[in-house]
């Protein structure tokens, strides 16, 4: 059901007349822009170079970065569970756990597994697990940036509750930077796609400078975060 | 806290803030680091000047359309179920927002750090009805808790208090018995503010860029704040300041990409995110009901005059960065939430020159401000024109330079200050140049050169000089 909209006649009017100009309400189209310096970023980079990228910001964003193929990541998101003290976990509902070779995952004693119908309790799970594990949509190489998008099986809840957040990301989904991701939704858009209520760009863990400029890692989302790099199938 | 924040004189605020040696340290040292990490951002990524002609091109493209584009956010709202309310004033939308939260017979808000809600004094009408308000973003909350002690930087809120300063509030307010380690003060904000976020009816977010195309809200952290305000209570309201919004989201990502490596130093912030309305049926987490508030309190009079480019801005505090002036004097003692260079340009045109006349006066027309915005704002020119109209159309006594800059304390007894934000290039000093003494200067020079004699700015640019100088290379 559509939204209500109030006083915007009297509101946009004043704009218009301040401007000079009779209102304008339609027949606008976003012009070809003079300057055009966003695709020159990275723009020869391999896959591989993409990774490298992505690996030497990961150094500067406080995230741990690890490069895997579809038959070790199991051991290799285990390794990692263990390294920042095991469960409880949290882990949307999504077939991309058993496609990549983490069905592992699924069977863990101490994981909970996002379920819309369970409402509330999804949170609950949230707030008390250690870790959330996501698998990134989109990943930026420049800024080290990982892309979530939400739905019933993908609560935003995951990525910023738990005190750790491990995003598993497929190497195909490396892109040079948010340039890229921007294009990509545009053509949800074009192709009359609904786009997510959530779209969230994360890059390493919460942080603050809020106090003397000094950096403290860990505010109100995640304290750590990990990322796991899958050479694809 | 509306715009203006303290009912002080002007020259006392100054006094007081140049008699305040830590807060002139802290705000020296965080000018110093921010500034570095600016340019070592823009270094990297490359054609920083297309970059800034791209995001001038775009805002001024949005401005000219303004009215096509909000209501294209409108009814983009609108169509996921989002509700939108256009202001005039700052009383509307409060108001407004005060009816909705009532309504819901609400006990708590979070809110994410917002200057529009400070400028429609949100938190104290909400108050003002017995509403618990908490800020979550670190820097507000502890000015919240230091009874409202104002904002004095738009991006680093509390960066005048120490930690010790910060650990003596917790501890009186708080309950705190930790020491002042920023790992453990802010340890001690996270377990409070989780409590609130969790327990929270209503959400309250400022918003960085809408963006037209799809109705979307773009929030920029590093916190995280802004998330948990906005996933977990049961009603979100976002207020955006009319001119904040992007046709699409190819604009909103290079608005960003300036945005966050203007204000802090970083290619993105831990946290960007696009909402587009409530959450979608079957979403467990995120809001039922979203409220959009529109706010003017003042911008669409800057349309259509030569102050319109103010509007380009992104509040991204680099010119407040680069400022010789407020590296003396401060943020409080411009007296409106938005200080420096920025907020001498803004703070008159939205408050009246009755109480931001001053203002103006606030600045030696370095330059450097205007050097350092992404989105190629000409503030200086705006200041100087400021002036103009104060002394020609307003009829109020001028300010005089030497005045100011004698409350300010520079002179020519702090060349380097001086130094600090010239980017004038040596050219266009070289008439009045004698030696490496400006004798006769031009315009706001005047007054300074008739007192005293001025350091001529070096041949080196100002970002050489401050390259030089953290490499522990001489200035020249």
């Amino acid at each position: 059901m559509n939204g209500t909209i109030h006083n915007e006649g009297a509101f946009l009017n004043n704009i218009a007349k301040n401007l000079g100009r009779a209102p304008i309400t339609e027949g606008i189209s976003v012009p070809e822009w003079k300057h055009a310096p966003k695709k020159e970023v990275l723009k020869h980079a391999t896959p591989n170079d993409l990774v490298a990228e992505l690996k030497e910001q990961c150094k500067r964003v406080h995230t741990q970065f690890h490069v895997t193929d579809s038959k070790q990541v199991m051991h290799c998101l285990t390794q990692v569970i263990e390294e920042l003290g095991n469960g409880p976990l949290i882990i949307p509902k999504d077939d991309r756990f058993s496609a990549y070779g983490l069905e592992g995952i699924l069977k863990e004693k101490d994981v909970h597994i996002w379920d819309h119908q369970a409402g509330n309790e999804n949170i609950e799970k949230a707030e008390s697990a250690n870790i959330g594990i996501t698998f990134s949509e989109m990943t930026l190489a420049e800024s080290a940036t990982i892309v979530l998008f939400s739905d019933k099986d993908h609560g935003r809840s995951i990525s910023f509750l738990p005190a750790c957040h491990v995003s598993i990301i497929p190497k195909s989904t490396i892109v040079p930077r948010m340039t890229q991701a921007a294009a990509a939704i545009r053509s949800k858009v074009a192709r009359g796609e609904v786009i997510p209520s959530c779209i969230n760009f994360i890059t390493g863990p919460s942080n603050s400078a809020d106090i003397e400029m000094d950096l403290v890692v860990g505010v109100h989302g995640p304290i750590k975060a990990v990322y796991i790099i899958v050479e694809d199938k | 806290m509306a715009m203006k924040t303290s009912s002080a004189k002007f020259k006392d605020r100054v006094d007081e803030g140049i008699h305040n040696d830590f807060m002139r340290l802290a705000v020296s040292s965080a000018q110093e680091r921010l500034h570095g990490r600016r340019l070592t951002a823009v270094d990297e990524l490359g054609s920083w000047e297309d970059w800034r002609s791209l995001g001038e091109e775009i805002r001024q493209h949005v401005l000219s359309n303004l009215d096509f584009y909000l209501h294209q956010l409108a009814e983009n709202v609108s169509k996921r179920g989002g509700h939108v309310f256009f202001a005039e004033t700052a009383e509307e939308a409060s108001g407004y927002i005060k009816d909705v939260i009532v309504k819901k017979n609400a006990k708590k808000v979070v809110k994410s750090k917002s200057m529009v809600t400070e400028e429609i004094n949100l938190n104290a009408t909400l108050e003002a009805v017995g509403l618990d308000v908490v800020e979550t973003d670190l820097g507000e909350y502890i000015l919240q808790v230091d009874d409202h002690d104002p904002p004095s930087h738009i991006v680093a809120p509390a960066l005048h208090k120490n930690k010790e300063q910060i650990r003596d509030v917790f501890k009186e307010k708080l309950a705190y018995t930790q020491t002042e380690k920023p790992e453990e003060l802010t340890a001690h904000v996270r377990g409070i503010l989780r409590k609130d976020f969790l327990s929270a009816d209503v959400g309250i977010t400022g918003c960085n860029f809408a963006i037209a195309e799809t109705g979307s809200i773009g929030l920029v952290t590093n916190e995280g704040n802004a998330d948990l305000v906005t996933a977990l209570p049961k009603t979100q309201i976002t207020v955006m300041g009319m001119e904040r919004l992007v046709p699409t989201f190819d604009e909103f990502e290079v608005l960003v990409s300036l945005l966050t490596r203007s204000a802090v130093g970083q290619r993105l912030t831990s946290y960007i995110t696009a909402l587009t309305g409530p959450r979608d049926e079957d979403d467990v987490d995120g809001p039922e009901e979203f409220h959009l508030v529109i706010v003017d309190n003042g911008r669409s009079s800057i349309l259509g005059t030569e102050f319109q480019s103010v509007l380009q801005c992104i509040r991204c505090a680099a010119c407040i960065n680069v400022c010789p002036v407020y590296r003396q004097v401060g943020g409080h003692s411009y007296g409106s939430i938005y200080p420096g260079p920025i907020g001498a340009v803004l703070s008159p045109l939205l408050g009246g020159y009755d109480d931001f006349k001053e203002l103006p006066y606030a600045s030696t027309l370095c330059a450097a401000c205007t050097d350092a915005c992404p989105v190629k704002i000409p503030l200086h020119d705006l200041l100087r024109k400021h002036r103009e109209v104060i002394v020609e159309k307003e009829k109020m006594a001028p300010f005089s330079e030497k005045m100011a800059m004698k409350a300010f304390g520079i002179g020519a007894a702090s060349p380097m200050l001086y130094k600090f934000g010239s980017k004038m290039a040596p050219s266009a000093m070289s008439p009045f140049k004698t030696g490496d003494i400006i004798s006769k200067g031009p315009g706001p020079l005047k007054t300074w050169t008739e007192s005293r004699e001025f350091p001529a700015p070096g041949k080196e640019s100002f970002r050489d000089w401050f390259k030089n100088r953290e490499k522990g290379g001489k200035p020249s």
